[in-house]
């Protein structure tokens, strides 16, 4: 569920002008004989390792009636093998000192264990033994669907923003499916049973639909060794042609109400852009990524500045660009009204901030901050193993390539002003926009929902 | 194939930097009084620093609930000659983070910046003025009461916001770690009250410096005593009242949600109680220890009452907390607190096996390196050990300390700070 954002990504480079990386080799790749190819960043700062398997498959690849499905099976892959009983994997990490877990995004499945470089062996030898072994039973799926709902309601259905969000890409997508929740609908996982995850684990599991990441205090050529002995192993087969469900042009906007027990007021607002495709020749994905940051990718950024500051219109604002992802791109606006002002200023003032750039285009000041930015990440990044694994995984997800990280930066740095001014003139009009609005509803005025009672069986 | 994963593993480990003892903790008091913990490692090109004071909420006046987290949140609105738009501009032109936090015994502010001269000058320098210098505009205490109040108003409308609050105010009555910012709390706190929160409680004296990162002792000397030198004098500690247990109950809110949110729990200890580590161990076994803990495999993987299920201590400097908490689907949280209840109850009367506990030792222990793998979370524990006044060897001794605990001492702990008398149960959209 958790997602990576474009400006993550685009902070991806051995920032080597301002500290020279160990190694200049680094990371390392290898593919194994059935398809898995293997990344291994070194990184010896503490003697600590994190392994990550990622699928490329998410939500993205479900089908109507049984959404929902892919995060499901993630709950699912922890409920033993033919080898090792249900949840003997995490204990095996617990007792190694170590913490794992596990997320659903919509273009992929992650699975990620962080450990004393020691237990590395072991994580592979069980993560290998998964990808091939999963023992999925009616028992075991009859228990978790009830976590997965449980989840649903924690997430979505007592969150009111959240119901706006999902109501918002309901209505942005009618035939692309990032139209469907990641969670699923209530309602399909009220029917799902356990063959769909068994379908859904053997369509996609497969080692040529998967890559491992490991960075941390290792040897790359051991690691890669250890991958021939465990993943190696594991036989691939085909997959299933993926259909490239593309959204018909939209054609004038569209615009809906949640209500939800809530105070203050939500208002999303989401246009359709171009995701990143080619990394050589695109260049607006690089310069929406700019407008964002220029908008609200800091503390100065102009959001926060001009409608929480400056005017005091916004409880919050936000603008957020996604565009290194398989599917279709929106880029967004969020925000709640400050109190006494209403949705319909935050959209207006919104809009204005838009208009400006489309005007005036940005500073020279606004560009420089950017670039700052993007080197300070970077460095700052390699702080944390777990960032650096989430960056080269992340980018491999979205069909491009971690030596793609350089760069992708070195595009963020070359955006000029005019591209800037020009994305925001060609694609921010209202025929491809989408507004969502929450519509507070006082508390005592609302009745209990009650769950659906169960019809399973 | 375990035989040739294990050769393997002899190659796979190559010499770490930072070894698997704790990291070498420097410590001295500054000429300004103020106490600094710091670590010098070059590895990376970064420098981060926090410096924290006893400015937390149960320093503010009863009746001003807010006053600690609005004088900590204003430190960045305005300091010396610069106003809030020059401050978080100069920070973005160096690439500086610059973050604040605030809870019930600190508050403070953290710095990262690039190591190299200019940007680190300059990122410090900014970090001095905002903590020596607030200015505490009119204009913007009045702008950040408002979102202040708005944020208020829109957490009572939601179910995790309201069982936080029930619960803190339910296990402390009358005592300032119970209470919450209220909409008429804020609206009392004036600029005067900020300007005195500050005087009282931003000196030197009540400071914890940490530094770790890519600067010499000299140079870390320098930046502390820079840092705290034009702090003001500020007071003596004032008294806290003292933790009073509250007696058995349970209280239950009418709310529209699907899932019902229990709390259940009752003040425990403070962080220098000698309990501690008995304490941590238990509570992996009963509920902190992620998906192999008790109240998970019974709750969740056994009937799947609950995404997520946990227990914690939070040890502050009088006792903290001690707390169960879950979601569940509104019609069934009865039995989940059933089953909560019937957990906790064979753990007390039991406590841990022999096996659990050996578990519960292996995951903290080989664990430690994890938790000090990278500067920032170094920096957490400096600050920690600071604050709360624990030894410098206390990453060094972890491990000795948690291998001493027996089952006996585990269930002697619980016996001691975990008492059902004293148990409050929050319900929040109770049927």
């Amino acid at each position: 569920m958790t997602k990576l954002p474009l400006s993550a990504l685009a902070l991806a480079a051995a920032m080597l002008a301002v500290a020279p990386a160990p190694t200049f080799a680094n990371p390392f790749e290898t593919t194994l004989a059935n398809g898995m190819r293997v990344i291994v960043k070194e990184d010896n700062r503490a003697p600590s390792a994190v392994h990550m398997v990622w699928y490329r498959a998410g939500s993205i690849d479900e089908k109507d009636g049984t959404s929902g499905v892919a995060h499901v099976l993630e709950h699912m892959m922890f409920k033993g093998t033919r080898l090792h009983a249900a949840g003997e994997f995490n204990k095996i990490v617990a007792e190694a000192g170590g913490r794992d877990n596990a997320f659903t995004s919509r273009d992929y499945t992650a699975y990620f264990q962080i450990v004393p470089n020691r237990a590395l062996p072991r994580m592979m030898e069980l993560e290998a033994d998964r990808m091939a072994n999963l023992q999925l039973t009616a028992k075991e799926f009859e228990q978790e669907i009830k976590v997965v709902m449980e989840e649903r309601r924690m997430r979505t259905e007592d969150n009111p923003q959240s119901l706006v969000y999902e109501a918002l890409n309901a209505t942005a997508f009618q035939a692309h499916p990032y139209r469907r929740p990641i969670i699923g609908w209530m309602d399909d996982l009220e029917h799902m049973n356990w063959k769909d995850a068994q379908d859904w684990y053997r369509t996609w599991y497969t080692p040529s639909n998967a890559y491992l990441v490991v960075v941390g205090d290792v040897d790359h050529r051991a690691v890669f060794d250890l991958a021939n002995k465990t993943y190696g192993k594991v036989k691939p087969h085909a997959l299933p042609e993926r259909k490239p469900q593309n959204e018909p042009p939209q054609a004038g906007i569209k615009r809906i109400s949640v209500k939800a027990p809530a105070k203050l007021p939500y208002l999303t607002m989401a246009w359709k852009v171009p995701r990143l495709a080619n990394i050589d020749t695109d260049r607006e994905p690089f310069a929406l990524e700019v407008l964002a940051t220029v908008l609200d990718g800091h503390d100065a950024a102009r959001f926060a500045r001009n409608l929480v500051r400056g005017q005091k219109i916004a409880q919050s604002a936000g603008a957020g660009y996604d565009g290194t992802l398989r599917g279709e791109a929106l880029f967004m606006f969020d925000g709640q009204p400050a109190e006494g002002r209403t949705v319909a200023e935050l959209e207006s003032a919104l809009r204005a901030e838009l208009k400006r750039v489309q005007d005036e285009g940005v500073s020279p000041e606004e560009l420089a901050r950017v670039k700052t930015q993007t080197i300070a990440s970077q460095v700052y990044k390699r702080d944390s193993m777990m960032a650096q694994a989430m960056e080269i995984g992340g980018l491999e997800a979205s069909g491009h390539h971690w030596r793609d990280i350089d760069k992708l930066l070195e595009k963020i740095r070359g955006v000029t002003a005019e591209e800037v001014q020009a994305v925001a003139k060609k694609y921010f009009t209202d025929d491809t926009l989408t507004v969502a609005v929450l519509d507070p509803q006082p508390l005592d005025q609302t009745k209990p929902k009650k769950s659906a009672v169960a019809t399973r069986h | 194939m375990k035989k040739i994963l294990l050769a393997a593993f002899a190659a796979l480990v190559t010499v770490s930097t930072l070894a698997h003892a704790g990291p070498k903790i420097e410590h001295w008091v500054a000429p300004s009084g103020a106490r600094v913990y710091f670590v010098e490692t070059h590895v990376l090109p970064i420098l981060d620093v926090a410096v924290d004071f006893a400015a937390g909420t149960v320093y503010g006046a009863p009746d001003k609930t807010g006053v600690a987290g609005l004088t900590r949140s204003l430190l960045e609105a305005g300091a010396g000659s610069l106003d809030e738009e020059h401050i978080s501009a100069k920070l973005v032109d160096i690439g500086a983070r610059m973050s604040g936090s605030a809870d019930a015994d600190r508050a403070g502010m953290s710095l990262r910046t690039l190591s190299s001269k200019p940007e680190r000058e300059a990122a410090l320098e900014l970090l001095r003025t905002v903590l020596a210098a607030p200015t505490f505009p009119e204009s913007v205490l009045v702008r950040e009461k408002a979102r202040a109040v708005a944020a208020i108003r829109e957490s009572d409308t939601r179910p995790d916001s309201i069982a936080a609050k029930r619960f803190a105010a339910a296990i402390y009555p009358n005592h300032p770690y119970g209470a919450s910012a209220t909409v008429e709390s804020v609206e009392r706190i004036g600029r005067d009250d900020l300007v005195a929160f500050h005087r009282d409680n931003y000196s030197a004296k009540r400071a914890v410096v940490a530094i770790i990162g890519d600067v010499s002792r000299a140079e870390a000397e320098a930046i502390a005593q820079r840092l705290t030198e034009g702090l003001p004098a500020g007071r003596a500690d004032a008294a806290v009242p003292a933790v009073t247990k509250p007696a058995r109950d349970t209280l239950k809110i009418a709310h529209p949600a699907t899932q019902s949110h229990i709390h259940i729990g009752a003040p425990a200890i403070a962080r220098n109680d000698p309990d501690y580590y008995a304490l941590l161990l238990g509570n992996y076994v009963l509920g902190g220890g992620g998906f192999v803990s008790r109240l998970m495999q019974e709750v969740r993987e056994k009937r799947g009452y609950a995404y997520s299920v946990y227990s914690y201590f939070a040890p502050r400097k009088l006792p903290g907390p001690f707390e169960i908490g879950l979601q569940t689907k509104r019609e069934q949280a009865g039995d989940a607190i059933k089953v909560v209840e019937e957990v906790l109850a064979k753990f007390l009367a039991d406590g841990p096996s022999e096996k659990e506990l050996a578990a519960a030792k292996s995951n903290l222990v080989d664990g430690l390196a994890l938790r000090i793998d990278s500067n920032a979370k170094i920096l957490g524990y400096l600050s920690a050990i600071g604050f709360y006044g624990l030894p410098l060897t206390y990453l060094d001794d972890f491990p000795a300390k948690i291998n001493a605990v027996t089952t006996k001492d585990v269930k002697a702990a619980f016996a001691r700070h975990v008492k059902p008398e004293h148990l409050v149960t929050v319900i929040v959209a109770a049927d």
